[in-house]
């Protein structure tokens, strides 16, 4: 069966023009990304802050536009629709955003914050709308009385049920989640993941699950693809990945996953420098500035590694094999 | 809500009270005799000065004759002009009909085109367009009023003859109402376009920056997810919001409009209260001036309680807290 999405050498460069900046060099957010996503499957997307993985997402659902690439959702080439095509694609692609307090139209009752996909695509029409936002608003937990409230009377976890809520009113099968949790807090965090699991057990959904944070996508993803500077540098199944990573750069991010064991005592791995501009990257292997590898050399330097098999993951490291393993924190539960 | 409606309704009470006071203060330390036109050319008598002193309660002390003009102001009494020798209420009565037409029809343009270019200029951000219209709010927001209307009365009014340049109504035309109003309107073109032009220029750049502000939020984001049209995303999701501060503006337009209708109505020899006030002022015909001072005083105070209310109706987050 063909994968639900098909993303192949996306790129999507910002250039920043100005007045005083005239001809500076653009910044490669998302330099050359290829991934898929398979059908009731969540795919884990993860990196540091500015690596490129939010410029993924939106420029998959055209959100934002790719500078070159190609991504195929069910067959259909998202990135050559025109608008009338791409709006009624956006009824089977939804995207759930970081920040639940600012995704929400403030003078917006809730209520009709979610009808307004049902009204746009016209799916439902009358009192049929109504009981559908009750159905949803259920369905994400929450009293369907709120209907009437306005945004502000809500915590964050409500505000994100709100927004999962509105995303699930198109019924899509393929939905962005943008570090849906980030902004949560850590019980609130677990709530909104069990919730996305079970709507993806009942609704058969498939997940793009963006985050920076190791444990949370070991929690609700199957496969995960790790990125760095705009590439992606190492991907696989989650267990595979998380407990045999084969990138430096992937070592590290598991050594910053905190310890639940406070007894348990292991050695972090604190990556040294800053993250290189994505306007002037690194040549060679991107993560070389920063790289801990005790083989690295010239070579690293020099030639850009591409991505191979590596044991059970894929990774984009020349001395993949020899890359020492990292004491990976023990699972809690 | 109740209890913020009359807390608020209080305070612009008392703040108009307070501005009461101090426009008389200020009114009457004005350099400057109220009597001097008196003479007919040749100065008064010591007696004919008293007599007259004594008429309008120059003789009395100041603060008996704040007490006497509150007092009266109570009564709907705001004295009689020195300059006309007729009670204030009516001569202001006479001039607001005109004062109206002009800030009316400045209003409805100032919040109909500010608003409009405000938010083209903002969903066209960066473009040739958005950059000359910048351009041109800058340079209009610059031009003092009365510069502006000097020229287009010269230049339109004059030397091309196509509009009047002055007055509000032509006494040689003939015929019905309709004629009459369209004479009005012939002579409301300049003095509004004038006053138009330069609050345009700030609305516009206000509506851009709140609109620029809106647009960039998250939920603008969102309504583009759902698969709405670009106008219904900006229109329904980033005009309301936008709309609001620029809403507040409407309180602050008010005395601007009416500072500014003083020089427009006096270049443009417009019967309306500025031009009034503006005599006043020269006279310093003290009831006259006070009397159009207060009014103005109570329109910017009822003008700005109201567009605080509104604002209070209109978002949901002001209205349940």
């Amino acid at each position: 069966m063909t994968p639900l999405l098909q993303v192949r050498d996306l790129v999507k460069h910002y250039t920043t023009a100005g007045l005083f900046r005239a001809g500076a060099r653009p910044v490669r957010a998302v330099d050359g990304v290829s991934f898929e996503v398979g059908h009731g499957e969540t795919l884990g997307l993860v990196g540091e802050s500015g690596c490129g993985k939010s410029s993924v997402g939106r420029t998959i659902i055209r959100l934002q536009e790719p500078t070159s690439g190609e991504a195929r959702f069910d067959g259909v080439d998202v990135f050559g629709l025109d608008r009338t095509a791409l709006r009624r694609l956006r009824r089977r692609m939804q995207i759930i955003f970081q920040d639940p307090y600012g995704s929400l139209n403030p003078r917006m009752t809730i209520g009709a914050a979610v009808a307004e996909g049902i009204e746009i695509h016209r799916l439902a029409a009358g009192a049929e709308i109504g009981r559908r936002v009750g159905a949803l608003l259920e369905e994400v937990g929450l009293d369907p009385a709120y209907g009437r409230r306005y945004p502000h009377e809500f915590s964050g976890g409500q505000r994100q049920r709100i927004g999962i809520a509105r995303a699930l009113a198109v019924e899509p099968s393929f939905i962005v989640c943008d570090e849906p949790v980030s902004a949560l807090d850590v019980s609130v965090q677990a709530q909104v993941l069990n919730l996305l699991s079970d709507l993806q057990r009942d609704r058969g959904l498939s997940y793009l699950f963006i985050a920076h944070d190791l444990a949370v996508v070991r929690q609700i993803a199957q496969r995960v693809a790790v990125m760095y500077l705009g590439r992606i540098v190492e991907s696989g199944p989650t267990e595979a990945l998380l407990s045999a990573p084969r990138h430096p750069y992937t070592v590290a991010l598991l050594s910053a996953v905190p310890e639940p064991d406070p007894t348990r005592r292991r050695a972090r791995i604190v990556l040294s420098g800053e993250l290189p501009s994505p306007s002037d990257p690194p040549p060679g292997c991107p993560f070389h500035t920063r790289c801990f590898h005790p083989a690295r050399d010239e070579r690293c330097r020099s030639e850009a590694p591409i991505l191979r098999a590596v044991g059970a993951t894929t990774a984009a490291c020349h001395y993949a094999e020899s890359t020492p393993a990292a004491e990976a924190p023990g699972r809690d539960a | 809500m109740r209890h913020w409606l009359l807390r608020r309704t209080l305070q612009a009470a008392l703040t108009l009270a307070v501005a009461v006071v101090l426009l008389f203060l200020l009114t009457h330390l004005l350099p400057g005799d109220p009597l001097a036109r008196e003479g007919a050319g040749r100065p008064l008598t010591s007696v004919q000065r008293e007599a007259l002193q004594a008429r309008y309660g120059l003789d009395r002390p100041l603060l008996e004759q704040l007490g006497t003009f509150v007092g009266g102001l109570a009564r709907g009494d705001l004295g009689v002009s020195i300059e006309y020798g007729r009670p204030v209420v009516g001569l202001l009565a006479e001039r607001l009909p005109a004062t109206a037409l002009l800030g009316g029809t400045v209003l409805v343009l100032n919040f109909t085109v500010g608003l409009w270019l405000g938010v083209r200029q903002a969903v066209r951000k960066g473009s040739a367009e958005d950059r000359w219209l910048t351009t041109l709010s800058l340079a209009g927001y610059a031009t003092p009023s009365f510069w502006l209307g000097l020229v287009l009365a010269g230049i339109v009014g004059v030397r091309w003859h196509l509009l009047p340049p002055a007055g509000m109504r032509d006494p040689l035309i003939a015929g019905g109402t309709l004629a009459a109003a369209a004479d009005v309107l012939r002579h409301l073109v300049l003095p509004a376009l004038t006053l138009s032009l330069v609050s345009i220029a700030g609305t516009m750049r206000y509506q851009r920056n709140a609109m620029l502000e809106t647009l960039r939020l998250p939920y603008i984001v969102t309504a583009r997810a759902k698969g709405l049209s670009e106008r219904q995303v900006i229109w329904r999701h980033g005009w309301r919001n936008a709309l609001f501060p620029v809403l507040t503006l409407f309180g602050l337009w008010l005395p601007i409009l009416v500072s500014g209708s003083v020089f427009v109505e006096t270049v443009f020899a417009w019967p309306g209260l500025g031009s009034l006030a503006a005599a006043a002022v020269n006279g310093r015909d003290y009831p006259l001036l006070m009397g159009a001072s207060v009014l103005v005083a109570t329109i910017v105070i009822v003008a700005s309680l109201l567009s605080d209310v509104a604002y209070a109706f209109l978002d949901p987050r002001v209205r349940l807290s």
